[in-house]
């Protein structure tokens, strides 16, 4: 009975030192805060980190991601510091912020934190180890967190930027009625293109469109896979009554286009955006004429 | 069946109300082309706006309805295709050739009347 109780309080106190030298260590950083937070900051803008904030914000958020820090090694809950980390990266990403700097200052903190433990516990190289043992794991887990809360913040803003420049590269014009322009700027993939269908579709019927004019002197290149969607999307404006008029197609695009062999025999194309336009006038009996009788009159 | 087809004027409306069954697709356009030759008609609308699926099938009838319409000195004018139902239309491959299209039914009466 006694050995079995005395097994009991064994385990338990297996478990007890680890986590009375985590308090022991945790007590150590909160006493030693303000040379530990200097030492740190000394660091950062030796390595030349975080150059474009002031001396003061890297003080500031210094001493917040130090208490946050500190808390999450105690609590060994990491979702506080998780939280801070994503609030951070919100407010840091706009200003240019790199990866490599968040990572490095977090690796500083790390190793000024052993530094100083290294030098408390230098006259016992065992409790010194496990301290280490307590210390190192944590540490990682929380530079990690940081690492990837800063990471995954990143990567939504340029979602964000990405679907914003989306919404904003495909606009459906109207110039006349039933007549529509579509100016395409920049690359086109695959993705882009089924939008800009979907798009040309949906401005075809809202507008009642009988002839749109697709300029694509902005696009640098066109491989095969667009070029079909293009294709498609003139086909599908076919069904939905509207004539397509392709404007702007380089000499390089052209050439592609013929190489690659696509079928471009329902496609009407014109030289120049004007060109496109005046022959749309022309299918819709439009005519344009200037009233200046002292300009050349042109009409369309 | 689920299309009417409705005579107006030197015109015929056909208007489709559902996705239809090959059966209905053969008795539609059986239907329209007897109708033609009995009201020496001008000109077809065949209205598929509430039709949310086209198939070869379909798409094939049509063109035949529309050449043989051609023979007989009238128009077929298709209107209303949804434009999901013409991105998959594209996307298959299927034609309307010698059928006029049009946006809606308006701009298919506007048609035939021009």
């Amino acid at each position: 009975m006694e050995k079995g109780i005395s097994a009991v309080e064994g385990a338990a106190k297996d478990r007890d030192p680890e986590r009375s030298l985590l308090h022991e260590l945790v007590a150590h950083l909160r006493q030693h805060l303000t040379p530990l937070r200097e030492e740190w900051t000394r660091r950062i803008t030796e390595a030349q980190l975080l150059r474009v904030m002031t001396a003061d914000e890297i003080f500031s958020e210094v001493t917040a991601v130090y208490d946050n820090y500190v808390d999450a090694l105690e609590t060994g809950s990491i979702e506080a510091l998780e939280a801070y980390a994503k609030n951070l990266s919100e407010r840091i990403i706009p200003r240019g912020v790199e990866t490599h700097e968040v990572l490095g200052v977090v690796l500083l903190l790390r190793d000024v934190l052993a530094r100083s433990l290294f030098e408390k516990y230098q006259q016992d190289s065992s409790l010194l180890n496990r301290v280490l043992d307590v210390y190192e794991p944590a540490a990682n887990r929380i530079a990690v967190t940081v690492g990837v809360s800063f990471v995954q913040e990143r990567e939504r803003v340029i979602r964000q930027q990405q679907s914003a420049i989306r919404e904003l590269s495909t606009p459906v014009l109207k110039v006349r009625e039933q007549l529509l322009i579509l100016p395409i700027i920049g690359a086109l993939d695959a993705a882009r293109a089924r939008q800009l269908t979907e798009q040309l579709l949906k401005g075809i019927r809202d507008n009642r469109a009988k002839v749109v004019v697709i300029d694509i002197t902005g696009v640098p290149s066109i491989d095969m896979t667009v070029a079909n969607h293009m294709v498609q999307a003139v086909r599908a404006s076919g069904l939905m009554g509207a004539r397509v008029i392709i404007t702007g197609l380089s000499a390089d695009i052209a050439q592609t286009l013929v190489g690659l062999g696509v079928d471009l025999s329902m496609m009407q194309s014109v030289g120049d955006l004007q060109g496109g336009i005046e022959e749309a006038e022309r299918q819709l009996s439009y005519a344009v004429t200037r009233t200046d009788s002292s300009a050349p009159e042109q009409e369309v | 069946m689920t299309v009417s087809i409705l005579k107006q004027g030197n015109y015929l409306i056909a208007s489709v109300q559902s996705a239809l069954t090959d059966t209905e697709v053969i008795e539609l356009r059986d239907a329209l082309l007897a109708q033609v030759a009995k009201h020496r008609s001008r000109g077809v609308i065949v209205d598929v706006a509430a039709v949310d699926i086209i198939d070869s099938f379909a798409a094939r009838s049509l063109t035949t309805v529309a050449r043989t319409n051609r023979l007989r000195g009238a128009k077929t004018v298709i209107v209303g295709i949804q434009p999901e139902v013409a991105v998959a239309m594209s996307q298959f491959g299927l034609r309307l050739d010698s059928a006029y299209i049009a946006l809606d039914l308006e701009a298919g009466i506007q048609l035939l009347t021009a």
